[in-house]
């Protein structure tokens, strides 16, 4: 039938519209396994609060506080270091699988524009992180990665999957409501990195990956 | 005038609509992504890329990346007004 020919002929132009200016090879299971991270992460770094919150402050005996406050912000960072190193790493080994399942090259062009994409507003968030930081600012520092991680993934999303939109607008909502609760950002950072990712890692596996 | 009139026999190819479709949503593309993304041979893309030049469908730029030669293409105002209409008669086609 004719008509059939027509309609190869419609899903064939889809199909090169999506493939030549989307990366569709973003595995969700990354994204799972990055909210597992994220978890384990938050609950280590809850450990090392609770620590600090059970020294005697009237009885240091020698101990300088600023040491102290030095190294739980070392341990911290070492924390985040790790969950981000673990998160990107584990992201490259399932997506290069899955690229190479679908016959996509992982450094493509449309790779290259997500990942440049994504890194603008993440790389100013990060700075403007370090600016807090500087500033004194520290109890905004959560929320400002939840909404600039957002932002980084909303600016992506016309790269990759669409649905990426949708997980970094919830990151940007989580983000401004806790900047009103100060202290609980940990929760909030759990909340996002941890949960959100694992929600919309499993949603877009089961939308895309198991088929 | 009846509708298959509005197919176009320059798109009728697996290889130039694939090359079409992705200058619609690309500003450009050079040659080895539109391999890459085709699954064509050099010569066999070289071909279609040149029907298509042809009918001046879409703009071809020869430059160079340091030493390499470099051939780029886009879509011309002409070749999208074209496929778009193409892409209309597909699909009332389809509706029928």
């Amino acid at each position: 039938m004719e008509s059939n020919k027509y309609l190869e002929d419609i899903s064939e132009i889809k199909n090169m519209m999506s493939r030549s200016s989307r990366f569709i090879s973003l595995s969700g299971l990354s994204g799972v396994m990055a909210g597992v991270y994220a978890l384990i992460g938050a609950f280590l770094a809850k450990l090392k609060l609770q620590a600090i919150a059970n020294i005697d402050w009237h009885d240091l005996s020698g101990e300088d506080p600023i040491k102290i406050e030095t190294g739980l912000i070392m341990d911290l960072f070492v924390i985040a270091m790790g969950v981000m190193v673990m998160a990107i790493a584990t992201g490259i080994v399932l997506t290069m699988y899955k690229a190479h399942n679908s016959g996509e090259k992982i450094w493509n062009i449309s790779s290259q524009r997500l990942v440049i994409n994504f890194l603008i507003p993440l790389v100013t968030g990060g700075l403007f992180c370090i600016i807090l930081y500087q500033n004194g600012f520290s109890s905004l520092i959560s929320s400002t990665t939840l909404i600039f991680y957002g932002l980084a993934c909303v600016n992506a999303s016309k790269y990759t999957l669409g649905d990426v939109r949708y997980m970094g607008m919830a990151f940007i909502i989580l983000g401004l409501i806790s900047t009103q609760f100060v202290g609980y950002g940990l929760y909030f950072w759990a909340l996002g990195f941890g949960l959100c990712h694992i929600v919309y890692g499993a949603l877009m596996y089961f939308k895309y990956d198991r088929k | 005038m009846s509708l298959i009139d509005n197919i176009n026999k320059a798109f009728d190819h697996r290889i130039r609509l694939g090359i079409m479709s992705i200058l619609m949503v690309n500003d450009y593309a050079d040659f080895n992504m539109l391999k890459e993304l085709l699954g064509a041979t050099d010569g066999n893309l070289a071909s279609h890329t040149k029907a298509l030049e042809k009918v001046e469908y879409i703009v071809v730029e020869k430059q160079f990346i340091g030493r390499k030669p470099n051939t780029r293409y886009s879509a011309s105002k002409l070749g999208k007004m074209e496929f778009k209409k193409h892409i209309n008669a597909l699909e009332k086609l389809i509706g029928k």
